[in-house]
């Protein structure tokens, strides 16, 4: 008997149901890509850019208004050199440590932390200080930092097994084996903290030049974390996608491709000593675009962006510079006694008249990991299981490494947010940059959302609009042997009057290199530019 | 033999039969309209005890739907005496979806299991409502022309859904909560049952033993009803009291107002913010201290207390010029003026011209919004059991609220249990102190709650008040010296200073808590 009329009606009502979620498939978000500059970065390697029709003379010039050059600037306001310009090819200054911002929050467009310095590291104490992230110092001289710039609890949490858990190291079903490997791996990071080397130095500092260069030390650069840790008898699972896990997000790049030295300074060199787990991490919600402001303001007009520098040249004199003002498609020319080069590397030899013959080998050395870098604009948040939304949140069955919660610091709870999903491309360097590359803004927003559909299924339903970073050559890679090569010592020598700053110079991309750099450039230039003008 | 004008397709007249098809039809209707019910009480349900109405209520829908589906396919499988069938389908559905509500609480309140036990029972009642109108259709196949047949049951089964999606909100949730209706719905479908062994006797032979089945069906049923209340009570502890009378979900959190014993009471989250039997004591006591230590005051900061219970004890001093109560949630508040309940336990307070009611997470708003510096300060959230509220007890929290503060402004923190959570309690003088308060705590009894703590603190030094407003409920000057005099079992405990980077506070909090639940 064909009787069940309910059954038609109750099947019409699950179709047009199902039918409103698909037709809400259509994504119904912007998705656009913010940086960086491509365009500007194509017209400059093409090169058959006129000549300028416009001198301007300074006595110091900085290329590049990224973390490198920006700490260059404050450190020279700091030795009473006052008169530099900072040129930077993006509209905004910052480089990969940029913040950005929309309706909703403030979010990074890439570096998002930094550990909290102790005292030894007293010039970025000091620049800490400048910005209000220390709120006074204790009896032993240890800066106390602002409670609001300190991440705030609940930090990490890791989602597997279908629900989300309390902090980065997936904790639940652990057998004993795998804590006892934890604990020794723990108690190994102890003993490299603690080490000192003849001189007093630790194993691993941070800036790392800080550090010991002892051999013993230098002969973990030989060998591949996971070398290392089958040295160690560290084989278990959960230890090892903790490990592989930080090598991605500090450099993007696999376990068995990371130097054990650059693996083990991830962890060592935030440790002051034995069971201080690691420093408290200073973050802001635009990321370490709150540091990227607080330079930028220092530099006020002295910092031009929008200026990208197409060639340096070495002159009897110094240095010409030859700019494309990107707004207008002019040419400007500068002379200067000495400069500052503080972009990355490949765009050295090509912007360094002169630089590729003279250590073309030794630039051909630095590789770099492609970075994708979504800001996702939510509605509200989803639904969830398990441990509560935290600050960073990992998905542990992915290659991406998650999402930072930007408004997290500022303690909004509920509501909109924004989420900053990092990628790092962790294969091939030039397929996985063209693979990067060829994706639009769309691509790079389907790629975010497939990958936190593991943990967030309606995640779709929310996003209100997507703004992409696409970092081409987003992280130096510190494979074994590149830490300690010559061609970095070389990197970092000056060409005639035209100084380097960048964090690859140290083989790392970090916060505290980037500052290290900077600084030492800043010294070198002031040590030169002294004796010069003495001379004169 | 004459054709048959009626075009039965047999060509033969349906035989005369006892078989009464109007009262059977109404049975339709009661049937629909019980089915109806027992769908929202469980989506009802989840959505109270679970959270998240839409996903709850979907998936309640959703897997009833199919369990229905399932029971229409299985009414193939059923051959032998459709009548006896239909009674008995009828007489387990009134027990299973009749006894829902109270087990589903039961089982919430005392086991780990709701969500296995929530969808096998939704999972049961739909298919056996699901045999239901098939079975009956096939009963009644033969008295009535196939297309009246079809017409009629499905009118009356929309209608009858109908109906009770009408009933449920409107007069059952409020007059009768949760429990007494899904009784009471199952009580109808009992009587459905039994009374299909009149109606369908001829069919079904021998009715003795299947009447009274459903006489013991009904009675347990009817005792059920009459129990509710006792039976509520019973599980109320680990539950809402009583009967829900009003519920809403926010972004923010779960909003529930129940009534019974003469009293209502107020929910979020599932967690007691006050009951109107003694919620004098715990305002009063919030407060009037902090208004007496502070007198001639006229710039009071309500921070949480969206009832408007606060504001209320607020208004009682003519000094006061202007109240700003800053809740985060615009249900809470909206709720606090138009519930009538509660809009007659405050008095309209939020309406009063002298309050301004801003909805904003107060730790923003207190760093984001630059206002004239308050006198007083009263903090009313919720107990630290999330990161989310544990942020609003933080040095970070404190030190902005005496940056909005006179320099002898006075604060009242509601500060947990000192008797249930010690450590919490006084972790949460140990952080006032860390961010520049002198403080004095104090506490009372509130029967709802139990032995509650308060905090008195001053960026200055300051006095314990002496007197407080005449002709209180509870606060006099005598009780109001008792309140800062603590007994050795909840005297000060050396506790960690409770800061955004470590949240020892809710740590703390869900620990000592834990005790007692
Ligand atoms: C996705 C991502 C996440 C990261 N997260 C962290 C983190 O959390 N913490 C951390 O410490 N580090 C992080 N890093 C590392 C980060 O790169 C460093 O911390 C630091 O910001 C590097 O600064 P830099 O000045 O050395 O280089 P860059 O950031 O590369 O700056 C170089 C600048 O030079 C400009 N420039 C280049 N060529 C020219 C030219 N011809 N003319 C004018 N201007 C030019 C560029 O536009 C750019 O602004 C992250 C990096 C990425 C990509």
């Amino acid at each position: 008997m064909n009787g069940d009329g309910r059954m038609k009606r109750r099947t019409f009502l699950a179709l047009s149901a199902a039918a409103s979620v698909a037709c809400r498939r259509r994504p119904g978000f912007e998705a656009s890509l913010i940086a960086p500059d491509m365009a500007t970065g194509h017209r400059l390697r093409q090169g058959g850019l006129p000549e300028p029709d416009r001198w301007e003379d300074v006595p110091i010039l900085i290329v590049g208004g990224g973390i490198a050059g920006l700490s260059a600037a404050w450190q020279l306001d700091r030795l009473g050199l006052r008169e530099h310009l900072i040129l930077e090819l993006e509209p905004a200054a910052g480089g990969t440590a940029r913040g950005s911002r929309n309706g909703i929050s403030p979010h990074p467009l890439g570096a998002h932390y930094l550990p909290a310095p102790p005292r030894e590291h007293a010039d970025l104490v000091e620049l800490l200080g400048e910005t209000g992230a220390i709120e006074s110092f204790g009896p032993d001289g240890e800066p106390r930092y602002a409670e609001h710039m300190l991440v705030r609890e609940p930090e990490e949490r890791i989602f597997a097994g279908g629900q989300w858990w309390e902090g980065l190291y997936f904790h639940a079903g652990a057998n004993g084996e795998d804590l006892r490997q934890l604990k020794r791996f723990q108690a190994e990071v102890d003993r490299l903290a603690a080490w000192r080397d003849g001189k007093g130095r630790p194993a691993f500092g941070l800036p790392r030049s800080r550090g010991s260069d002892a051999p013993e030390v230098r002969a973990l650069d030989g060998v591949t974390l996971a070398d290392w840790c089958n040295g160690h008898g560290l084989t278990s699972p959960r230890l090892r996608w903790m490990l592989d896990y930080a090598c991605r997000d500090d450099y993007g790049l696999r376990l068995d491709e990371t130097s054990a030295w650059a693996g083990l300074f991830y962890f060592a060199a935030r440790q002051q000593g034995p069971h201080d787990r690691s420093r408290p991490i200073l973050t802001w919600p635009n990321g370490n675009g709150f540091l990227v402001e607080h330079l930028a303001r220092q530099a006020g007009h002295r910092l031009r962006t929008g200026h990208a520098v197409a060639s340096l040249r070495t002159t009897s004199t110094g240095v010409e510079a030859r700019v494309l003002e990107v707004a207008t498609g002019r040419m400007l020319g500068f002379r200067a006694r000495r400069a500052i080069f503080a972009g990355p590397l490949h765009l050295a030899g090509a912007v360094v008249e002169g630089l590729k013959a003279d250590r073309g080998s030794s630039l051909e050395a630095f590789h770099r990991s492609p970075w994708l870098v979504v800001n996702l604009t939510l509605r509200k948040r989803p639904r969830e299981v398990g441990f509560p939304m935290a600050w960073d949140n990992v998905i542990r069955d992915s290659p991406s490494l998650g999402y930072v919660v930007a408004t997290h610091q500022r303690g909004l709870d509920a509501g909109p947010t924004v989420w900053t999903w990092y990628h790092p491309f962790t294969g091939e360097e030039k397929a996985e940059r063209a693979r990067l590359l060829a994706m639009d803004a769309p691509a790079c927003a389907e790629m975010a959302l497939a990958d936190l559909e593991r943990a967030h299924p309606e995640i779709r339903e929310l996003v209100a609009r997507v703004d992409v970073a696409r970092w081409g050559h987003a992280m130096v890679r510190p494979r074994p042997g590149f830490c300690w090569s010559e061609a970095l010592v070389r990197a970092r020598q000056p060409f005639g009057p035209i100084h380097f700053a960048h964090t690859e110079l140290s083989g790392l991309a970090l916060f505290e290199e980037a500052f290290d750099h900077g600084l030492r450039a800043a010294r070198e230039v002031n040590a030169l530019y002294r004796s010069g003008s003495r001379s004169t | 033999m004459a054709d048959d004008p009626g075009g039965a397709p047999s060509g033969l007249q349906p035989p005369a039969s006892n078989l009464k098809a109007t009262p059977l039809f109404l049975s339709v209707l009661l049937i629909a309209a019980c089915g109806l019910i027992y769908e929202l009480v469980a989506g009802t349900l989840s959505s109270y005890l679970l959270g998240d109405s839409v996903l709850q209520f979907s998936t309640v829908i959703g897997v009833y739907l199919s369990a229905m589906g399932l029971g229409s396919w299985l009414s193939k499988y059923v051959h032998r005496n459709l009548a006896r069938r239909f009674v008995e389908i009828e007489l387990a559905v009134a027990l299973v979806g009749g006894t829902s509500a109270p087990i589903l609480f039961l089982a919430f309140a005392r086991t780990h299991t709701f969500r296995p036990l929530l969808y096998g029972e939704v999972i049961a009642v739909g298919t056996l409502v699901g045999l239901e109108i098939p079975i009956l259709m096939r009963i009644l196949k033969d008295q009535v022309r196939f297309k009246d047949l079809v017409a009629h049951v499905l009118t009356l089964d929309y209608i009858g859904a109908l109906f009770a999606s009408l009933l449920f909100p409107l007069l059952l949730m409020p007059k009768l909560g949760l429990v007494r209706t899904s009784l009471l719905f199952g009580l109808l479908n009992g009587i459905v049952g039994l009374w299909g062994t009149w109606l369908l006797r001829t069919q079904i032979g021998e009715t003795f033993w299947l009447r009274l089945k459903g006489v013991m069906v009904c009675a347990l049923l009817l005792f059920g009803v009459f129990e509710a209340k006792r039976f509520t009570l019973a599980v109320e502890e680990e539950v809402f009291a009583d009967e829900i009378v009003y519920a809403k979900e926010s972004p923010y959190q779960r909003i529930v107002l129940t009534r019974g014993r003469g009293s209502f009471q107020l929910f979020l989250n599932g967690n007691l913010q006050f009951s109107s039997a003694d919620e004098y004591r715990y305002h009063e006591a919030l407060v009037h201290p902090a208004l007496a230590a502070r007198p001639r005051a006229r710039r009071v900061l309500v921070c949480g207390g969206g009832d408007g219970l606060a504001v209320r004890e607020v208004l009682k001093h003519p000094e006061v010029r202007e109240v700003v109560l800053v809740d985060l949630d615009p249900e809470m508040t909206s709720m606090a003026r138009h519930q009538p309940l509660l809009r007659q336990l405050n008095g309209g307070a939020l309406d009063d011209p002298r309050v301004k009611v801003v909805n904003a997470d107060a730790f923003v708003w207190l760093t984001e919004e630059q206002s004239e510096p308050f006198d007083v300060a009263l903090v009313d959230f919720p107990d630290p059991n999330s990161f989310a509220l544990g942020k609003l007890y933080t040095t970070r929290f404190y030190k902005l609220l005496k940056g909005r503060l006179k320099a002898d402004g006075i604060i009242a923190v509601q500060s947990t249990s000192p008797l249930m959570a010690r450590q919490s309690y006084w972790c949460v003088a140990t952080t006032l102190e860390a961010s520049g308060f002198k403080v004095r705590p104090y506490h009372l009894a509130v029967p709802s709650f139990g032995v509650w703590g308060y905090m008195l603190a001053s960026p200055g030094d300051f006095e314990v008040p002496a007197h407080t407003l005449p002709g209180l409920r509870h606060l006099t000057d005598e009780a109001m010296m008792a309140m800062f005099a603590f007994p050795a079992d909840m005297s000060r405990v050396p506790a960690e200073v409770n800061r955004l980077d470590n949240q020892v506070l809710v740590q703390a909090y869900t620990r000592e808590w834990k005790r007692w639940s």
